[in-house]
């Protein structure tokens, strides 16, 4: 665990949530993530899975102190990014970067592709003001973009461009890991793959660690080296990437993976579905024990007693369930 | 005789930027029972076709260029409204992508899902309302009893999507047009809500419509498919046979770049380019400037829809010609 390079430590990130009209007082909170412990080695992808609401954008953020964690540490390179300073914090940011879901509002309108590249280059003074263009035409040139464009706005390229664009800022200052937060689910089926294809490429090339956010399990299995799925807050199950999603143990990450339609008519004839009874739960009131009881088909009294810790079920494989053993021939 | 016939529908919109194509010459039938699936990127009018047999499409901008949509005898597209209205919302219903903007917030859901009993049949208020309780349940919203008094914003997205099913069907259609009802949600609701569309279609018997950009929702629902591309169909064909063997590049193209087919790591096939501008007139086939295949007599003219086998078409002149060979395996290009 040591060597990792970016290591959180039950993370914790919780909203208040008030209630009242004349007198508002703390009513409750939103356990949007709840101890989340992960290791991020440079080099690796990982990616992160789960249901709209299950906190994996919060994760995203709380990792780069866009949103203050409640408890728990973020560890950079063996720096705690919590007790961090200002400019300690504007140093690691260097190495931490972010890309969003949404290309047409994560790219200020105002700015040109060259200003948007340039602005991380000198606040960082990466590079004087005379050798920007260079840098600005490399980064564009990296990303598959022509330099001619760097003097048009976001609103002259198509969705998949404005998401090259993107990529580029986060890679201006050379990190050692991305958050990339859904950055192929607002696109179509044929961009897609052209960032994926890009994405995946990166890393290879410049030994980046990347943390990718979906809930698209194909896309997924398909980039990343190890996969964590959450449910409300928590990491359910964590281990390679095709063992979690060919061979999932989780009754969660089942139903998730069985949820998948495939696009093959033989296979979706011929599989048998896990269609999973209701919603995923307020994480205002969490379900007692393990959150996902109300709906898992195998639950049993003890499910509720207490929260389970993941528990290794495999080479680098852990899940959080108590009926692991139980339920392993299923 | 099919239940819904759409021949030559063009469907343009008049903008200050010029006219945009949005459907361009689309045609197919719907069998009773059957399912259609209708895919392709976004712009590709798969919507606007939907809408333009709904009598959706807002007049001006846009403007039904020619075409028909012949359902049971009568053609939507030309018949009186009155007409029309007899049959849009009774026998032919459509449910929409978004469940939170296509409820009406300010009224309860139980006087949104016995609206159109009460304006087709008539029937009381009290009797209205005991049918659509019936069909809540039928969609599976637990307490229907109760809970059919809410508000839509008492709902979660899922719930708010069974209540638009409920509330289309209500009327039990002949024919439900779906566009892309599950693409607002998490993978497992989807897969409840197909799971509704399925076991509803097989109980009423219904003719299903259903649009997305899904190739896997496909696969798994529907019993054939029509391919879209810039307001053209580029093939069409029963489900098995268009997975299986794909003619038209296109088709070839969207199903390879698919990460579900490629193995771990392998770089994924990608379409060069983008989607044509459809406010320009396209000379030939709209896909040729991205196609691996184009030839010079592909941006000539427009290629028709040709049958290779029957009821499989596609409308690639090259295939036609027996030019393209894709080998077997798909390890083309």
């Amino acid at each position: 665990m040591s060597d990792a390079l970016l290591e959180l430590r039950d993370v914790r990130t919780y909203f208040p949530v008030h209630s009242g009209f004349l007198v508002r007082r703390q009513s409750g909170s939103v356990r949007a993530v709840d101890g989340v412990s992960l290791a991020v080695h440079q080099g690796e992808v990982l990616g992160l899975v789960g249901e709209s609401g299950c906190g994996k954008s919060t994760l995203a953020r709380t990792i780069l102190q866009l949103i203050p964690a409640t408890g728990g540490t973020v560890i950079l390179n063996g720096r705690n990014l919590g007790e961090a300073t200002r400019a300690q914090m504007l140093a690691c940011r260097r190495d931490l970067q972010m890309i969003f879901q949404d290309p047409h509002a994560s790219l200020n309108p105002r700015m040109t592709v060259h200003a948007t590249l340039a602005e991380p280059l000198l606040v960082h003074g990466i590079c004087g003001r005379k050798d920007v263009k260079g840098q600005v035409d490399e980064l564009m040139r990296i990303v598959g973009l022509a330099p001619r464009f760097a003097r048009k706005y976001p609103h002259e390229f198509s969705g998949g461009q404005r998401q090259r664009i993107a990529v580029a800022r986060a890679l201006a200052l050379r990190p050692k890991i991305i958050v990339a937060d859904e950055p192929v689910s607002a696109l179509d089926v044929s961009i897609q793959a052209q960032i994926l294809n890009l994405l995946y490429q990166l890393c290879r090339r410049m030994n980046l660690a990347l943390i990718f956010i979906a809930h698209d399990l194909s896309v997924v299995r398909h980039i990343s080296d190890r996969v964590a799925v959450m449910y409300l807050g928590r990491i359910v199950e964590l281990g390679p990437a095709e063992e979690v999603i060919d061979r999932p143990r989780h009754p969660y990450t089942r139903a998730l993976v069985s949820a998948i339609p495939v696009p093959d008519p033989a296979i979706e004839r011929a599989r048998r579905r896990i269609v999973l009874a209701g919603e995923p739960p307020s994480p205002i009131n969490p379900p007692p024990g393990c959150a996902f009881h109300p709906r898992c088909p195998h639950a049993l009294d003890r499910c509720r007693e207490s929260v389970p810790p993941l528990a290794p079920c495999g080479e680098a494989h852990e899940a959080a369930c108590i009926r692991l053993g139980e339920l392993a021939d299923l | 005789m099919p239940l819904l016939t759409v021949t030559d529908l063009r469907t343009h919109f008049h903008t200050r930027n010029g006219r945009y194509r949005a459907v361009e010459g689309v045609g197919f039938s719907v069998e009773r029972g059957e399912t259609l699936g209708i895919v392709g990127e976004s712009g590709s009018g798969k919507s606007v076709t939907c809408y333009s047999i709904m009598g959706l499409v807002p007049q001006p901008p846009g403007r039904i260029e020619s075409g028909s949509a012949m359902f049971d005898g009568v053609d939507l597209l030309r018949c009186a409204p009155r007409l029309a209205r007899s049959i849009r919302g009774k026998r032919v219903s459509m449910i929409f992508q978004d469940p939170m903007t296509s409820l009406n917030p300010y009224m309860r859901i139980s006087e949104q899902v016995i609206e159109p009993l009460l304006i087709h049949e008539n029937i009381t208020k009290r009797e209205a309302l005991f049918r659509a309780l019936a069909m809540m349940e039928a969609v599976g919203i637990n307490d229907a009893a109760q809970r059919i008094h809410y508000y839509p914003h008492e709902f979660s997205g899922g719930m708010r999507q069974r209540v638009m099913i409920a509330m289309a069907l209500v009327t039990r259609p002949e024919l439900l047009i779906a566009d892309e009802p599950t693409t607002a949600l998490d993978v497992t609701v989807q897969a409840q809500i197909l799971e509704l569309i399925r076991s509803l279609q097989h109980e009423l018997g219904m003719a299903v419509i259903f649009v997305t950009h899904d190739l896997g929702v496909v696969a798994g629902l529907c019993n054939k498919v029509l391919v879209m591309y810039a307001g053209r169909v580029v093939e069409a064909a029963d489900t098995d046979t268009l997975f299986r063997e794909p003619l038209h590049p296109y088709t070839r193209a969207l199903q390879r770049s698919l990460p579900a087919l490629h193995s771990k790591g392998e770089e994924l096939f990608t379409i060069p380019g983008l989607p044509p501008d459809v406010s320009k007139p396209l000379p030939g086939c709209a896909f040729a400037p991205r196609c691996g295949y184009a030839a010079e007599a592909c941006t000539a003219a427009v290629p028709e829809l040709a049958q290779a086998a029957p009821g499989h078409w596609h409308a690639c002149m090259r295939v036609r010609a027996g030019e393209i060979d894709f080998g077997a395996g798909g390890t083309d290009q």
